[in-house]
């Protein structure tokens, strides 16, 4: 995989989002919200979030960086550190 | 062989949408195959075929509106359309040898087992030294017969012992599948029934019935007033009035226009799109009608219990250490797809605790409670957009933690997508509804009759937690139980909450 | 309404007893054509056994009014006879009773003879008899067996319950070219009030509404009539407006006034005097349940004469028959919600 701006890591992040919530609404979810809250995102919902982007990265996501994917922004980032 | 007919998806239900057919005449199906998908006002269910044969004729077309028991289509026997059936009678001759020289047992597994084998199977299995005699070749009367009857008032094959005992569970024969000769409802077919609660027969007058119809009124969510609670013209006409009144408030714009979607209007757009993979046909104003009947629908049965349970509510906090720690283990050398969350966990140990309080874990019927024979549990699921689901995890209490983990999320997924099955939707004992998800610290629940107790809980939350006289921070989360009073006191509500919170300290047991 | 007289010049609020206005349709009919004639038991000399023919034979003479033997069959078949050859009888059995003894005559003749002479032959021929309980003259004189007479094919039965009725129908009876069976209810003889809407003709084949109701339509007919009205008077007071139906014809039924009535009110009492057990109550309820069944909004409710005959004792004869206590309480359980 190449490697993965934050910008790429950003849609990658919501474009799992819209699986799991096909109407979701990003016009009203800012980088900094939490966004679990804004969608309705339950922790089943979560944890098919984070299956689908373990698939998508390649990347070990544990249950420890659950923390690191409370907002868009954060799940970014972690996901384009992890992966440099 | 037998007709497949509109299913009571949930007590509420007096009719649906036929939204689309999985199969056409000529499919064999297996038993339990997923057939059509009809969209009651909960939902799109898919619905299974109790039988294995091959679907001779659909009598009903997607975007019909048709009530509970009524034809949808004729369900002949799986080897009607192997080609013996219409070969010339001299070839017959020839084909029984062929099927004579093949051992019977062969012949048998081709006519129960679709798809059809080339074995000519239509032919019965010869008797033991039949030797090349012309073997008798079953005749298409039934299934012509079947075919041919028109949509009306089904009849109904059983006989009276079977009526009797069906009337005295409330069972509405119309719902039954017959497995005797000829599709006649069998005595044994009614007592293997789950216990009703959904799909009981309504009481209501024909007056009343009509009239619900023409208001799109469920008569399930009816009060009657009635003798025996009978439900009358007025009964009705309240329902509709309360409805109108709430939906002017809750959709002003939707209420004006009320776009229905009847049996006789059938254009492209209100008809659904004729593809298999169309998750949810009805969308925007449909979708909206929906939510508001949803609305309807549970407004009606919060409040017949609100005013016919005297409920009682006991809550415990637990302490989760154990469990949480055992989670975390668990989950550290899973794949994220495969992880569980602490709603795996509370469910096992509310269905074990159900088990061990079977007191709890049954429908309170006709002034009686009548204990369930085994624990299936309704899980509250909160739908996008308003609306809940009370999908069914049967035998909840012989499923491991990773298997009720799986059946949760599958059922919660496809209950979001519309896409549940009618076997999924009956036949719970007990509810359990958690919304720790949405931040809430307990749950004093509204019983779902006849059930007798619904189970809550909240968030999973740190809390300063004093043991073996020191103070910590531990996770805790609250459980509570809603009981009917009637079936229990609270004592009996108090053994289940500390069975839960017994359970919970030994996740290791649960898992076993 | 208003008080113009009518083409005889009497007034139309003439007070007059159901007995006069019987009466008074004889009078009228035999006055008016030479082939009527009157013929059963006592109705000359005696005046009839109910005093409805009083003064007709001195007025019209023993040829148009004609005592006859006690023989229900023989003056039963005569007046068949009569009719197919040209004339216009009119025969008195003194109580519903007694037919039997004619019953023979009446449904395998006067019924049949149409249909078995391909309409060659037609029996113009009008009968009237007594029926019904309450004046204590015991099991052999009180039943009601109009109900059976409606079972036959062939005949046309009616139930004048109202002096107009009584007045009225007689007219287009002897008008009709088939058998006509005229039932009077013996309580309704000293019945006796204004005739309201004149002496003008009236129709056999409709129901009419006695009273406008929206909550519950009580059917009946003959002598319950004046009991069920009782009724709904009883049920107002309890703000149960009950709308009574008169049948007046029980053979044909007029179906369109029933079931217009049920669409209205969506619940149905029928008050028969008749016993229950295979009555024209069971016809009525089965047809409501044929033609309206998805207008009910509750069952069909039945009053009728307990499955006794009818007792002497006055105390016990009134227990049997339907009242209106019991018609209104009837008619409150089918109701039922608003309680």
């Amino acid at each position: 995989m190449n490697a993965m701006t934050r910008t790429t890591a950003y849609e990658i992040v919501q474009d799992a989002i819209r699986e799991i919530v096909p109407d979701a609404d990003f016009s009203a979810v800012g980088p900094d919200d939490k966004y679990r809250e804004a969608l309705e995102i339950d922790s089943l919902d979560f944890e098919s979030l984070v299956e689908l982007l373990a698939e998508r990265t390649g990347l070990r996501i544990d249950e420890d960086d659950y923390p690191r994917l409370t907002t868009l922004g954060d799940a970014a980032d972690f996901l384009a550190e992890r992966q440099s | 062989m037998g007709e497949f007919r509109m299913p009571a998806l949930g007590a509420d239900m007096v009719e649906g949408t036929l939204t689309e057919w999985l199969v056409k005449p000529g499919d064999v199906v297996a038993k339990g195959a997923v057939i059509a998908v009809i969209e009651t006002s909960k939902s799109d269910i898919e619905v299974e075929v109790f039988e294995a044969g091959t679907v001779t004729r659909l009598l009903a077309e997607p975007g019909d509106v048709l009530p509970v028991g009524a034809p949808l289509a004729v369900i002949g026997e799986a080897v009607e359309s192997a080609p013996v059936e219409s070969a010339p009678a001299e070839s017959a001759a020839v084909q029984s040898a062929e099927v004579a020289a093949a051992p019977a047992a062969e012949t048998v597994s081709a006519a129960t087992e679709p798809p059809a084998s080339t074995v000519p199977a239509a032919v019965e299995a010869p008797p033991p030294g039949a030797g090349v005699a012309p073997l008798p070749v079953r005749t298409e009367v039934d299934a012509s017969a079947q075919a041919t009857r028109p949509a009306g008032p089904p009849h109904l094959e059983a006989g009276p012992l079977v009526r009797h005992l069906a009337h005295e569970r409330g069972i509405d024969l119309a719902t039954v599948h017959g497995t005797g000769r000829g599709g006649r409802v069998t005595r044994a077919d009614v007592e293997q029934l789950p216990p009703p609660g959904n799909g009981i027969r309504i009481r209501a007058t024909p007056y009343a019935r009509r009239l619900a119809a023409e208001l799109r009124v469920e008569l399930a969510t009816v009060h009657g007033t009635g003798r025996d609670g009978a439900i009358r013209a007025a009964d009705v006409r309240g329902a509709s009035a309360r409805r109108h009144e709430e939906e002017a408030v809750r959709y002003p714009a939707a209420h004006k226009k009320a776009p229905e979607r009847r049996g006789t209007d059938r254009t492209p757009q209100a008809a659904p799109a004729p593809t298999v993979t169309a998750g949810r046909p009805a969308q925007g104003g449909a979708s909206g009608r929906r939510t508001a009947a949803m609305r309807r629908a549970i407004a009606e049965l919060m409040s017949r219990s609100k005013r016919e349970v005297p409920h009682y509510y006991l809550s415990t906090t637990i302490d989760l250490t154990a469990a949480t720690q055992w989670l975390h283990r668990a989950n550290r050398d899973r794949a994220p797809g495969e992880r569980l969350v602490p709603a795996a966990l509370l469910l096992a140990a509310t269905a074990r605790a159900a088990r061990e309080v079977p007191e709890l874990n049954g429908f309170w019927q006709e002034d009686a409670f009548v204990p369930a024979d085994a624990v299936h549990l309704a899980v509250a699921v909160s739908l996008r957009g308003g609306g809940l689901l009370t999908p069914v995890i049967h035998d909840a209490d012989r499923l491991s933690p990773q298997d009720l983990m799986a059946r949760l999320k599958d059922l919660v997924q496809r209950a979001r997508r519309g896409r549940l099955r009618a076997s999924e939707l009956s036949g719970g004992t007990l509810t359990v509804s958690n919304l720790g998800d949405q931040g809430v610290e307990s749950v004093l629940g509204v019983i779902h009759p006849p059930q007798v107790a619904l189970a809550g809980f909240g968030a999973v939350v740190e809390r300063p937690w004093a043991y073996d006289g020191m103070l910590g921070v531990r996770p805790v989360v609250t459980a509570t139980l809603s009981g009917d009073h009637r079936a229990t006191d609270g004592a009996v509500g108090a053994r289940f909450l500390t069975a839960v919170d017994r359970l919970l300290q030994n996740p290791e047991g649960l898992a076993s | 309404m208003n008080n113009v007289s009518n083409a005889s010049g009497v007034s139309k609020q003439t007070k007059l007893t159901y007995r006069e206005a019987l009466r008074a349709a004889l009078r009228d009919a035999l006055a008016a054509d030479e082939r009527v004639f009157l013929m059963g038991e006592d109705v000359g000399k005696y005046g009839g056994a109910f005093g409805v023919s009083l003064g007709l034979v001195e007025e019209f003479g023993t040829e148009r009014v004609r005592d006859t033997p006690l023989s229900e069959s023989a003056f039963t078949g005569m007046g068949i006879g009569a009719a197919i050859a040209g004339l216009r009888p009119i025969v008195e059995i003194m109580t519903v009773n007694f037919s039997m003894l004619a019953l023979d005559q009446i449904l395998n003749n006067a019924a049949t003879l149409r249909h078995m002479s391909n309409g060659q032959l037609s029996v113009p021929l009008v009968i009237r008899m007594t029926t019904g309980a309450g004046r204590q003259l015991a099991a052999q004189h009180s039943h009601s067996l109009e109900g059976w007479y409606a079972h036959i094919p062939g005949i046309r039965v009616l139930a004048p319950a109202t002096l107009r009725d009584a007045r009225a129908m007689l007219a287009p009876a002897l008008a009709d070219p088939d058998p006509v069976i005229i039932f009077e209810h013996g309580s309704l003889y000293n019945l006796a009030g204004e005739l309201d809407g004149g002496e003008g003709p009236v129709d056999l084949t409709s129901a009419a509404v006695r009273r406008s109701g929206t909550d519950v339509t009580l059917i009946t007919y003959g002598g319950s009539l004046p009991k069920t009205l009782a009724a709904a008077d009883l049920l107002a007071a309890d703000g149960i407006e009950a709308e009574v139906i008169d049948l007046r014809s029980l053979r044909p039924l007029d179906d369109a006034t029933i079931m217009a009535s049920v669409a209205r009110t969506h619940r149905a009492v029928v008050v028969d005097e008749a016993w229950r057990t295979g009555s024209l109550a069971a016809e009525i309820t089965a047809r409501i349940t044929e033609q309206a069944f998805y207008e009910l909004d509750a069952p069909v409710g039945r009053v009728c004469s307990a499955e006794v005959p009818i007792p002497y004792a006055g105390h016990l004869e009134e227990a049997a028959l339907p009242q209106a206590a019991g018609i209104a309480a009837a008619a409150r359980e089918a109701v039922g919600g608003h309680g």
